[in-house]
């Protein structure tokens, strides 16, 4: 070795003084464009199971779709014409499917235990979804203007009287339902589900339940 | 196996990858479904049996409306003894110190006599004499008179008769209130009950809080929701006018309501017919995060292993560890 020759230290990697670099290094690390858009995948991923969180995902697609629509045109709009009419029965049917293909994911991944192995958060965020969907359906099935609104406005509301809920959330209140409908729980759903995506893409798929394997969280 | 934390990387590390194509997937599946919902769409429609109003009511069913406008002056219908958030006239529902129901006090007041019947005709009465005097006699009278007339009245009023839409009773004493009834009934079958119900001082309006729960103390109204399977006792909750589908998500919910001690007066540990609302709500809140927190409860998170379902899910992966085995 030649004594006169400086040694070469390996830089540290110091912590970068912007905000926004760090921001982006944090991204780069936690959910680099190769696993946010992946193009291979475990082989045992061919299961139809995994089909129904992306159904899930394009009935969500759907309903959003024709509720921005039947929102935009006001509503009384679907009561009075045929293309209203048409728009509504969309969404309709769009909530439905939702719904039937969330429930086909969420039992899929129960016995799946797809909360192994560090995704604990990602199924609890999976059931809150699920909670504040079924709330959001609620406001909707409220916010009908059809008979079948008022008899389950007036059944509803002794049970959220009876929690407390119906003083601050009253179902015989259109105006109120209808806002939370078309607005906040919307926007609240979107939301947890892209975050939900998000966590299934930063840690993958879970691996199939193996003898040695475990099924705690 | 080091599980948090770890990279997604070392995760499945070792592990045989396949071609995946995640957009193909999801454009696929946005076609798919799309398809689905245009072909529903296409051959079911939606529901839309139109709402009942009350000028509906009061033409449909007279008797059953001057009935109910009776009780809400007597202070008998259940809006009037509800308690919160409508007033003070109930104990609301409890379970042991339990009481959500009272926590929060009347938020939405409603007084039934005089939001149903006397505040209505007071506004109907502007041109009508006859009527500003029938009131003003009624208001002026002391509690027992008016609690006499109200009586004598609402034993008369089973065997009233219906002519021209008009309710008539047996003679009696019943003072003003058969012409103060006779014109809310009129008010009501020309329409104006249906917007004087929703006068709340300002040009717009999107609260129907009185005017659902005055038709909820009627008959006509539920003997309609009972005709189409959308009562509390038919699992009415998750039902649809119709043949359409309702809220079947909330089976759950709705089956509680069919089972002791929910349908019990005697009950079990507190729950019974008279809480059942609440406790129903506690119920459920307890069952939605048992399942949140199912991947940290023994048993409930053990379960998937016990049960070979994922070996039907991952049966390819499965059979290739039998054959390497």
């Amino acid at each position: 070795m030649d004594a006169d020759k400086p040694v070469m230290v390996p830089p540290v990697a110091a912590k970068p003084a912007s905000w926004t670099l760090r921001v982006r290094q944090a991204i780069d690390r936690g959910l680099p464009m190769d696993h946010l858009l992946p193009d291979r995948q475990p082989y045992y991923v061919g299961s139809w199971v995994y089909v129904f969180g992306v159904i899930t995902i394009a009935a969500l697609g759907w309903v959003l779709v024709s509720g921005v629509v039947l929102s935009f045109m006001g509503p009384q709009w679907w009561h009075a014409s045929s293309l209203g009419r048409f728009f509504n029965s969309l969404h309709f049917w769009s909530v439905q499917l939702f719904f039937i293909f969330m429930v086909l994911h969420l039992w899929g991944q129960y016995f799946m235990a797809g909360w192994r192995h560090g995704r604990a958060a990602t199924w609890m965020i999976g059931v809150v979804i699920f909670g504040v969907s079924i709330l959001t359906a609620f406001t909707g099935y409220l916010s009908q203007q059809n008979f079948d609104a008022q008899y389950i406005a007036i059944n509803a509301k002794d049970a959220m009287n009876g929690a407390g809920i119906g003083a601050f959330f009253n179902v015989l209140n259109f105006g109120q339902m209808y806002g939370l409908h078309i607005m906040l729980l919307p926007v609240g759903v979107t939301f947890l589900v892209v975050v939900h995506v998000v966590m299934v893409r930063m840690r993958g798929v879970v691996k199939p339940i193996d003898a040695e394997g475990s099924v705690q969280a | 196996m080091k599980s948090i934390g770890q990279s997604q990387d070392e995760y499945y590390r070792g592990v045989r990858t396949v071609p995946y194509d995640l957009v193909k997937e999801v454009v696929l599946a946005i076609a798919g479904v799309g398809v689905l919902t245009l072909l529903a769409t296409l051959v079911f429609s939606s529901p839309n049996v139109p709402p009942v109003t009350i000028a509906a009511w009061a033409v449909a069913d007279p008797a059953d409306f001057v009935t109910t406008a009776t009780d809400e002056l007597a202070g008998t219908t259940t809006s009037a003894g509800y308690g919160n958030p409508y007033n003070t006239s109930g104990p609301g529902q409890k379970w042991g110190p339990i009481a959500p129901q009272q926590w929060f006090g009347t938020r939405i007041p409603i007084d039934s006599a005089n939001t149903f019947v006397i505040q209505p005709l007071q506004r109907a009465s502007y041109s009508n004499t006859e009527l500003g005097a029938a009131i003003n006699t009624w208001e002026s009278a002391k509690a027992d008179q008016q609690t006499t007339w109200l009586d004598s009245y609402a034993k008369a009023l089973p065997k009233a008769t219906v002519t021209d839409g008009k309710v008539s009773v047996a003679a009696g004493e019943y003072g003003p209130l058969p012409l103060m009834m006779s014109d809310l009934l009129g008010v009501a079958q020309s329409g104006g009950l249906d917007g004087l119900l929703a006068v709340n001082g300002r040009f717009y309006q999107t609260d129907y809080t009185q005017a659902l729960l005055f038709m909820g103390d009627g008959t006509y109204l539920s003997g309609l929701a009972q005709q189409a399977n959308l009562t509390g006792s038919q699992w009415g909750m998750m039902n649809e006018t119709g043949s359409y589908p309702g809220q079947t998500w909330l089976w759950l919910y709705t089956m509680w309501y069919q089972l002791p001690p929910f349908t019990s007066q005697t009950g079990f540990l507190g729950f019974n017919s008279s809480n059942a609302d609440l406790g129903i709500i506690i119920l459920m809140t307890l069952l939605t995060a048992a399942l949140a927190l199912v991947p940290l409860i023994p048993v409930l998170r053990d379960i998937p292993r016990w049960v070979p379902i994922h070996r039907l899910i991952w049966r390819d992966y499965y059979a290739g560890k039998r054959t390497i085995g």
